[in-house]
């Protein structure tokens, strides 16, 4: 056997060891595999490289990609360039943090168990609810979390979802609504892009899902929708960058409040890993998906951190826990985590002023371009829809030729009519970056 | 200790400046109406960045690592997470790329998926595979959606209602089944610690629409029984489901797919050494057998002319499970472990899990009683049932901490008491499987000699050890107090 | 531990009390003993019907969670609410104050089918 790095036993180790188990050689310890199974085993026909080959490899095919360092992006729907600050890396990167696991050890994991704490606490200021988890895989399946755990309180089966809800997310509430034998139907949107509440009846549903900013980057107005519900659920999917400024959706009464945590300081990563939101209310915290970390004391009366309620989980109760969600996005949460303590309280804000006004900057001096107008009229936050009479095929490959990653063209997403792009623009992108993509729009 | 990022810092520090605006700015009450604006800030912490730099390196300091030492929890694959694999998954091409800018500027990302899905379906004997589980568990719900939308295909779904489930099975695989509406089953152990399989066979009827296999299970053992129970399975029409979690056992040596198994989840972040992160990312690839493939989730990546595609247009399929991809930074991370290894490196990597289990088995079950005393696959379970009266397995887990170790799982599977279930992975030397051993040893003997240290334990040590003493987990869950 | 003379029990570790034509119910000192500290208690809502052995209730302690089982068929017509603020009751008191639920029993004949305190220490010595 040749040696490889990861595998430090020698092979005088392994007859060392043999002799101690009490064997001759190492195929003896794979005997109670059925022979007819050994017998048709076929490699994969890949040979060892070397870590400098696999660098040389694994470059080459990164280059094969456009990415954000080398184009300026105005491309969101879900996903976005911001910044990330230098001490984040830095810190994720430390082993302890990302060689652990799960904290089931509590007293080897008050590092884990800390942040989770911090985390959760954040994720609940941010969005107004009382109660957080430390993560779930990402806003879509958040999403179907949330759709779950209002199913399994109300009792009923029926949800209203909003047609201007992200259709990624909407394609794994089907997928899992499918699954789990719920009822999905639509609430259209209005004119200006917001939830058309005309539209909504309470009879016998379990809940109303909305997203907020939404996919079209339009503010929703939550205002009444709880009242309007009744006793359903209000579940709403919400940017965390947005609600640096926009009212959080505790405020309008949500039940549950869930959304992708990307923006706070995850590499875009081309859409993993990614970090799932969920918060709720304090009384359903028993039918609440995911990990939580809660405070408590050590045998010297010192403050401690260990997880809660783990009887809510998979690995307790099996069949009948709250999700079988086990391993989630831990190190996403510590990221976002860092960042929100990067940022504080008064640069949350500031980041998102600086996003609603550069997009505002950039929407008006777009819309006064001949051919070219904003599709929605609500307000909106780093996102918008321009409506053209060019085909944006066309735009973006122009917007491509000038280093640009120009928005995301909307007609597979067959949600509009006509000619319609998403621009989303962030803290990032600067006056001048803004003037020469009004150039090429004018131009193209 | 205990101390927080919201114990720190001032009003009018900053961890980060921002950039001045460079357009006119508005009243933001031009722009938002005013019932919509933010009334009160959330109470984030305002820290300047040496202090963010030292609390959370402290906190990293307060935990243990693979990076730290041994860390054998069972059916966990601790094993070494080589950091190439970091500086891959952080080039520039990976990181900074966005999902929806459009399969033409995507060719390295989508190449890297489809010859990662390769390398799996043929590591695994399998046909096809979706990326896009984020952990194993999500995995096995994807899983289970598939083997429902057949049934639905075939009108059979509202007979085929059941799912056998070995009751050594880990939590997620019941949880997951019965999320997507089936009805768990559980099937008991016999004496070998493997599938009863006249249980099995009791159960067997036309409305199982499939088992969910560990193998080797959880007690370590290969289910030596396995191409009698999928030929069982098939036999009345069900499915087999492979949940690959220890698959470190036999990886490149013996494949799911020549065992008759239907479907099976990869866990990237166990035999494939992406690193576990506190608790994720990790990621549960789903590799099926061609009579499941049209059921897969969309979109697929297609290899055409020598040019990769994302792929929408399958009319079965269960639809999407995850917003995108899936978590393509840690596939990144797996094919670049896949690549260094190659057959010969995943050959030895079971190789050596599996002997490094069986030597602490052999060393370790003369001062602990083993269950089931046999050759294991790459894990074993002990326990201390019987050992002592006051002490129990809890307490020998913390004393393990004084000694500068990480416990192994304990109290799982639910079907051995005062269990112990121990996998050291291929990846520590035989000195260091010795020092763990030379502990385990040592806290047997203070069992009978000194029970109490056991009780007390673990005694503060404050670098790479317990920060604090142990913890009132009891406390924490009668007044859940779950943010500050 | 002897075990009250005038209850009867079940093999999954409940007790019953007959009082008035009520069963009184709860947990026994041994299923406590077993599950540790109990922290949270699931009660039924008053009025639930149940037939015997159908689970009813939860006791969860930090790491596990036990179903109770009703031992008579009936309807629960009082629930033990100090239970959800000192589920320790049943650590402390388990065939007492650690009641959980009463349940007016539609068919009293099901109380032959239970254990009788000493079945049921036979039954529990055999473990």
């Amino acid at each position: 056997m040749s040696s490889f790095e990861f595998i430090p036993t020698t092979p005088e180790d392994q007859r060392k060891m043999l002799a101690e188990i009490g064997l001759a050689d190492i195929e003896e310890l794979f005997a109670d595999i059925p022979a007819e199974v050994l017998k048709r085993f076929k490699p994969m026909g890949v040979e060892p490289l070397s870590e400098l080959e696999a660098r040389q490899l694994l470059t080459g095919l990164a280059q094969q990609n456009a990415h954000t360092e080398q184009y300026v992006s105005f491309l969101g729907g879900g996903i976005y360039d911001h910044y990330v600050p230098a001490i984040i890396p830095h810190l994720v990167s430390r082993g302890e943090f990302l060689t652990c696991y799960t904290p089931y050890q509590a007293e080897l994991s008050q590092g884990t168990l800390t942040w989770m704490f911090e985390f959760q606490t954040m994720i609940c200021e941010l969005t107004g609810m009382e109660v957080a988890n430390s993560s779930m895989y990402d806003g879509g399946s958040a999403l179907a979390e949330a759709m779950l755990m209002a199913k399994n309180v109300t009792g009923r089966k029926k949800f209203l979802i909003a047609k201007s809800l992200n259709p990624h997310y909407r394609q794994c509430l089907e997928t899992y609504a499918w699954g789990a034998g719920l009822e999905l139907a639509d609430v259209p949107f209005a004119e200006d892009g917001q939830l058309d509440r005309s539209a909504i009846s309470s009879e016998n549903i379990a809940g109303l899902i909305v997203q907020t900013p939404n996919f079209f980057g339009v503010i929703e107005d939550l205002t009444g929708l709880k009242e309007l519900i009744k006793d359903a659920f209000l579940i709403v999917s919400a940017n965390p960058i947005a609600l640096g400024i926009v009212a959080p959706p505790g405020a309008f009464g949500a039940d549950i409040v869930v959304g992708e945590g990307q923006p706070l300081g995850i590499a875009q990563s081309f859409g993993g890993p990614l970090l799932g939101i969920f918060a709720t209310r304090m009384s359903y915290v028993r039918k609440m998906p995911g990990r939580m970390a809660g405070r408590t004391l050590d045998a010297d009366g010192r403050v401690g951190y260990v997880m809660a309620l783990q009887t809510r989980e998979q690995h307790i109760r099996r069949e009948k826990a709250t999700s079988n969600i086990c391993t989630n996005q831990a190190l996403m949460a510590l990221i976002a985590t860092i960042y929100l303590a990067t940022l504080g309280r008064r640069g949350l804000r500031r980041l998102a002023e600086l996003n609603l006004q550069k997009a505002h900057y950039l929407a008006e001096r777009i819309s006064k371009l001949p051919g070219f107008a904003l599709r929605f009229s609500g307000p909106f936050f780093n996102e918008f829809v321009v409506q053209t009479r060019k085909k944006p095929t066309r735009l973006l490959k122009a917007l491509h030729d000038e280093g640009f990653l120009g928005g995301l063209d909307l007609a597979p997403y067959e949600l509009l009519d006509g000619n319609n792009l998403l621009v989303a623009v962030t803290e990032k992108r600067t006056r001048d970056e803004m003037d020469r993509f009004v150039k090429v729009l004018k131009g193209a | 200790m205990g101390t927080t990022i919201f114990d720190i810092g001032e009003e009018s520090r900053t961890g980060l400046r921002l950039p001045a605006l460079d357009v006119p700015e508005k009243n933001v009450t031009e722009l938002i109406p005013v019932g919509l604006i933010r009334k009160e800030d959330p109470k984030l912490p305002q820290v300047s960045q040496v202090e963010i730099v030292r609390h959370y390196t402290k906190l990293s300091r307060m935990n243990y690592g693979v990076d730290n030492g041994i860390y054998p929890l069972g059916s966990c694959t601790m094993k070494y997470n080589p950091r190439i694999n970091e500086d891959m998954a952080r080039l520039p091409g990976f990181a900074h790329a966005h999902p929806l800018q459009g399969d033409k500027l995507s060719q390295g990302a989508l190449r890297l998926m489809y010859e990662l899905g390769e390398y799996l379906c043929a590591i695994g004997g399998m046909d096809a595979i979706t990326l896009q589980p984020a952990a194993g568990a999500h995995g096995e719900l994807t899983g289970m959606l598939l083997i429902k939308k057949h049934f639905e295909r075939t009108k059979e779904l509202h007979k085929r209602t059941k799912i056998l489930l070995p009751d050594s099975a880990h939590g997620t695989n019941p949880a997951s089944a019965a999320t997507m509406g089936f009805e768990v089953v559980p099937i008991p152990s016999d004496g070998r610690g493997l599938v009863d399989l006249e249980a099995l066979k009791a159960h067997l009827s036309e409305s199982v629409a499939g088992i969910m296999l560990t193998n080797p299970n959880t007690l370590g053992l290969f289910e030596t029984d396995i191409l009698e129970i999928t030929k069982l399975i098939h036999d009345v029409g069900g499915f087999v489901y492979y949940d690959g979690a220890n698959l470190n056992a036999i990886v490149g040596r013996a494949r799911p797919g020549d065992m008759g198994v239907d479907i099976v989840h990869y866990n990237l972040h166990k035999t494939f050494s992406t690193p576990h992160g506190g608790g994720g990312p990790g990621s549960g690839p789903v590799a099926v057998v061609k009579k499941l493939e049209p059921y897969l989730p969309v979109p697929r990546i297609v290899k055409e002319n020598g040019k990769y595609s994302l792929d929408y247009e399958r009319p079965h399929s269960i639809g999407r499970v995850h917003s995108f991809y899936g978590n393509f930074g840690v596939l990144v991370r797996a094919y670049t472990y896949i690549r260094m290894m190659g057959d010969a490196g995943l050959r030895a990597v079971s190789a050596n899990a599996v002997l490094n289990a069986n030597y602490l088995r052999a060393r370790l079950s003369k001062f602990y009683k083993a269950p089931y005393d046999r050759i294991c696959m790459h894990e074993f379970v002990l326990t201390t049932k019987g050992m002592s009266e006051e002490i129990r397995t809890l307490d020998v887990a913390k004393r393990l901490i004084d000694y500068g170790v990480h416990p192994s799982s304990i109290y799982f599977p639910l079907i051995v008491p005062e269990v112990m279930m121990i996998e050291p992975t291929e990846t520590v030397s035989k000195e260091e499987l010795d020092r763990f051993a030379e502990a385990l040893i040592a806290v047997a003997r203070e069992m009978k000699e000194n029970p109490q240290v056991l009780k007390e334990a673990p005694h503060a040590v404050p670098v790479y050890g317990a920060s604090v003493r142990r913890l009132d987990d009891v406390r924490a869950a009668k007044e859940p107090i779950l943010r500050g | 531990m002897t075990y009250p003379r005038e209850y009867r029990y079940t093999k999954e570790h409940e007790w019953v009390k007959l009082e008035n034509g009520k069963a009184r119910v709860g947990i026994t000192h041994h299923a406590q003993h077993e599950l540790g500290d109990i922290v949270y208690v699931e009660l039924p809502k008053v009025g639930t019907k149940v037939t015997q052995m159908q689970e009813f209730a939860t006791v969860e302690s930090v790491k596990a969670v036990s179903p109770i089982y009703a031992p008579l068929s009936g309807e629960i017509v009082e629930v033990n609410r100090e239970l959800e603020t000192k589920p320790e009751l049943i650590n402390q008191s388990p065939h007492e104050q650690g009641w959980i639920a009463i349940i007016a029993a539609s068919n009293i004949n099901e109380l032959d089918t239970l254990l009788t305190a000493e079945q049921y220490e036979q039954h529990i010595g055999g473990h």
